[in-house]
């Protein structure tokens, strides 16, 4: 054997017996090993093979949810809101579709799936064991299901599954109110509690839907159920049924809905109509609505995208969070707290002469009707909407009393009503207007929101509780659309205050020269009111006859919005209410008509 | 047999493990024939390497052995360069066709340790080891970053395996542990996540019994519930609803446990232990020191698969991601191992008939 040269002389008998001893030692480990995993397997395979063989049984029995079905929501008089129909989805099972490539091609063909449906599909699959069901479409037509049934043959793994699906039979006319339900995404899984929801899809996700979830939802209920090798279910062993939701029954009258939403026609605004006893919400109108029909299977993002591109907002909630200058329909109010504090007597007169002047200052603040109203009254002051009698009283009140008188009526907050997300509105003071601009108060805006205009924002739900708490001479209860509240006495006025502003309010109506009283001839019922209009577009002349001929010329968005309050019957106040017609002009030709329709209608209701 | 260098115990061993393999496989790949007919291609493939090293005359190999090293240890860092794979950089794109660089390697140490060692007196001295634990720890390093914790310590054994076999001194392989219980803290900062992971769930499975822990404990729930004779052929309930993983790769042997009890289990172990025996044998007849220390540590190797993979099924280790050898599905590992197989059976062949050794 040949050898490098410079290695040194070597013992290879030595050496190969250092090796061989070496072999010894590696047999003894190689065979000590295989003997420790040998006794492994037999102690997992023998002494301990009960305890496996049951949980490898356990591994065969699967605890299935059974989600509950979802309370329905009624209106006052029991009529069907929302509702559970029965439809079919599209469910394909992994394990049972060896080739789950060519099925979904298979599929395409069959049922028209979109490219979200088809991207949670997959995300789901992802997700589950391959022998969990995975929904792949849901709500299939009728014409999909025979479809699908005639090729089942050739789909493997492929089941079609019956469900309950929320449905709104009057989608669009209540959505503001019923909200809708939604597929549960992530942000909903952090605030809902898991065990409740196992086997649930959908979840309140706006509106009455959202705000009673949980009286909604129910308890799941659960099945024990043996599987063969294949996962199929074999037997049930166990099972604890489900508690349905339940139903939920609001103060909303599905006639008087439908009459408010007829009445604004094609206008984009907002009605809110109130028990004045009890609180209780009888119509609530948000105009344009939507199909919330569309959001339980998933709307698609151009439709979603049309929808939020709009220009007239049909996703926007405006009678919960619509902020708006109450123009005049702040008048009634500001009376009352002219009576209270003395700056003024059912009485006492003003004059006015068409412009308004704070004394030392230059800027002019004008009456509707040129050359104004002459002297007036309260009752006039309110039947005619006259500007100078507010200009006056509010630099007599001053901001700050005027904020606090209004705040009596639930001006400046949220009235609480129970659906998710409302705007509270704002009612400026001194210190709000540092808080919010940094800038002291001048002078002419306490002017200005004598006649509801500059800071002040309520919201429609806001005006119609202020006006019901009116129509209570101040005590109604707060507005709801499920629970029963009890009445509170909000405000406390001498009786000879509230008989004289309801005089006036009357006046609107019913007077020769009431701002309103174009509705008169079509109430079968007295009806007291007040109009109002909230600029959109400041104009140079802020004249009320010649703006509302200007109106037509305007672009639609840059007209002023038309308000109206009222409550009726009068001598007996029973309902009250608040319109909002967006960017409708005058609140007495626009505005009032729609109350005066609404109004017809909840008499012949029998409120 | 002077001729053809083969060992007909040893084929023939290897032959009925592979055949209980394929069996095995068929039910474990959810009865997909086609997964069998690749899997017999590729062992044709590792027999044809067989063939090809058992042929290769020893002293051939022990003057390339340090060019083969250097060029699979340049693959290696080609790799961590070039190389593709999700997750792990561990494949080497040539265009026409992909492999494991590591793989190489496992023939590659041995060779260039044998070759090294066994041109100086042995047992090794102090200069010598140290090159020798510098050789080995080269392309560990590589390997553990691509990453593929398994080969690297698979690669680590089978080379101190070979120092072992060379003599290495007893203070030296207590020094080296002494160093690698240091060393141990270092090297859990440098592992990557999952690795982390993988070591922590095998410490306690129950931490995450839905991920990292799933594997272990539903492996031993299959081996468990197939208790002394097994559920039978195809009938493994574990492996068909999917609580296993991968049960026709790294768990097989979960499945063939759960199909065909202790019983099956013993009768595998004693194949296994019936190669090795035979294998180390063989190893311990070579001819000279390089035949002896590289057929040794090849066997060594296969043995480490064997126990490593078995280990981890049954909860013993922590799942690395070590295919059970010959019977796994996967190609490459068992391309390497038959080539083993070869190189032992061609060193074997060539034993000095009348040394009494």
């Amino acid at each position: 054997m040949p050898r490098a040269p410079s290695a040194p002389v070597r013992d290879e008998h030595a050496e190969l017996a250092v090796i061989g001893r070496r072999y010894r030692w590696l047999v003894a480990v190689v065979f000590s090993v295989l003997v420790l995993l040998g006794l492994r397997f037999g102690k997992l395979q023998v002494v301990d093979h009960d305890l496996y063989a049951s949980r490898s049984e356990d591994n065969r029995i699967r605890l299935q949810a059974l989600p509950p079905n979802r309370g329905l929501v009624l209106d006052r008089h029991g009529r069907v809101l929302a509702e559970n129909l029965p439809a079919y989805r599209l469910v394909i099972v992994p394990e049972r579709s060896p080739a789950l490539a060519e099925t979904l091609v298979e599929l395409d063909k069959l049922v028209e799936i979109s490219a979200s449906e088809r991207e949670r599909f997959e995300r789901q699959r992802l997700r589950s064991r391959r022998f969990e069901s995975v929904p792949f479409k849901t709500n299939l037509s009728e014409e999909e299901v025979s479809r699908l049934a005639v090729h089942r043959h050739r789909l493997a793994g492929v089941e079609i599954e019956p469900y309950l699906t929320r449905h709104y039979p009057h989608g669009p006319e209540l959505a503001h109110v019923l909200g809708y339900v939604g597929r549960i995404d992530e942000r909903d899984l952090q605030r809902l509690p898991v065990e409740r929801y196992r086997g649930t899809s959908h979840v309140g996700k706006t509106g009455i839907e959202r705000q009673y979830e949980s009286v909604l939802h129910g308890q799941p209920g659960y099945e024990r159920v043996e599987t063969n090798a294949q996962g199929r279910v074999l037997r049930v062993l166990e099972r604890g049924e489900p508690q349905p939701g339940e139903d939920l029954r609001l103060s909303i009258d599905l006639d008087l809905q439908l009459a408010a939403v007829e009445a604004l026609g094609d206008e984009a605004g907002a009605v809110v109509v109130l028990d004045v006893a009890s609180g209780d919400v009888l119509a609530l109108v948000s105009q344009p609505g939507f199909d919330p029909n569309l959001f339980v299977h998933g709307i698609s993002a151009s439709l979603y995208n049309a929808l939020l591109t709009h220009p007239r907002r049909p996703l926007f909630n405006r009678f919960l969070a619509g902020g708006y200058e109450p123009g005049s329909t702040v008048k009634p109010f500001l009376s009352l707290a002219g009576l209270e504090t003395g700056a003024i007597t059912p009485h006492s007169r003003v004059f006015s002469n068409g412009e308004f002047r704070l004394p030392g200052h230059s800027r002019r603040y004008r009456d509707w009707r040129r050359g104004g109203h002459g002297w007036v009254d309260l009752e006039l002051a309110l039947a005619e909407s006259v500007n100078a009698y507010y200009y006056q009283l509010a630099v007599e009140l001053g901001i700050d009393r005027m904020a606090r008188e209004l705040a009596l009526f639930g001006f400046g907050r949220a009235t609480g009503l129970d659906l998710p997300g409302e705007s509270g509105g704002v009612l400026p003071t001194r210190s709000w207007k540092r808080a919010t601009f940094g800038e002291p108060w001048f002078p002419g805006e306490t002017v200005i929101t004598g006649i509801g205009q500059g800071f002040t924002v309520v919201t429609p739900l806001q005006l119609a509780h202020a006006t019901a708490a009116l129509a209570g001479r101040g005590r109604t209860a707060a507005p709801g659309l499920v629970a029963s509240r009890e009445p509170i006495q909000m405000v406390a006025h001498a009786d000879a205050h509230w008989d004289a502003v309801f005089d006036g309010l009357a006046a609107v109506v019913h007077g020769s020269s009431g701002t309103a009283r174009s509705i008169a001839r079509v109430l079968s019922v007295e009806v007291a009111g007040k109009t109002g209009t909230a600029q959109v577009f400041a104009r140079p002349d802020d004249d009320e006859e010649r703006a509302r001929l200007a109106t037509r010329e305007l672009p639609w968005h840059l007209r002023n919005h038309a308000l109206f309050i009222g409550f009726a019957p009068l001598d007996d106040p029973r309902i009250a209410l608040s319109v909002v017609v967006e960017h409708g002009g005058g609140g007495a030709s626009v505005a009032a008509p729609v109350a005066a329709a609404v109004v017809d209608r909840a008499m012949t209701l029998g409120y | 047999m002077a001729t053809w260098r083969l060992d007909g115990w040893l084929l023939g061993l290897l032959a009925l493990l592979m055949g209980f393999g394929l069996v095995v496989l068929y039910s474990a790949g959810e009865q997909d024939i086609g997964l069998v007919w690749r899997q017999l291609a590729r062992l044709g493939l590792g027999l044809g390497a067989l063939m090809v090293l058992a042929h290769i005359p020893p002293r051939f190999l022990q003057i390339w052995a340090p060019w083969l090293f250097v060029l699979a240890l340049l693959l290696l860092v080609a790799t961590a360069l070039f190389g593709v794979g999700r997750g792990a950089q561990r494949w080497l794109d040539l265009g026409f066709v992909r492999f494991q660089p590591a793989e190489a390697m496992k023939l590659a140490l041995p060779l260039m340790l044998a070759a090294l060692l066994s041109r100086r007196p042995l047992p090794p001295g102090w200069v010598d080891s140290a090159i020798a634990l510098a050789l080995i720890g080269l392309p560990v390093i590589l390997i553990v970053n691509q990453p593929d914790l398994g080969t690297a310590v698979l690669v680590a054994a089978s080379g101190f395996g070979l120092l072992f076999l060379a003599g290495l001194r007893w203070r030296l392989i207590m020094l080296m542990g002494a160093a690698l219980a240091a060393a141990l803290p270092l090297a859990w900062i440098n592992l990557h996540a999952y690795q982390q992971n993988r070591v922590l769930t095998f410490l306690n499975p129950e931490r995450d019994p839905l991920g990292q822990g799933w594997n272990i404990i539903q492996s031993k729930i299959a081996v468990g519930s197939g208790g002394l004779t097994g559920k039978g052929w195809q009938a493994s309930s574990q492996s068909h609803l999917e609580f296993l993983p991968e049960p026709h790769t790294d768990f097989i042997f979960s499945v063939l446990a759960e199909e065909f009890g202790f019983l099956g289990v013993l009768l595998v172990l004693s194949l296994y232990a019936a190669i090795i025996l035979r294998a180390l044998y063989m190893a311990s007849r070579c001819r000279d020191g390089f035949g002896r220390l590289l057929a040794g540590s090849v066997a060594l190797m296969f043995f480490l698969y064997a126990a490593v993979n078995i280990a981890m099924v049954s909860g013993l280790l922590p799942v690395v991601g070590v295919p059970l050898p010959l019977v796994s599905y996967g190609g490459t590992s068992a391309v390497t191992l038959l080539a083993g197989f070869g190189l032992i059976m061609g060193l074997y062949s060539r034993r000095r008939f009348m040394d009494g050794v």
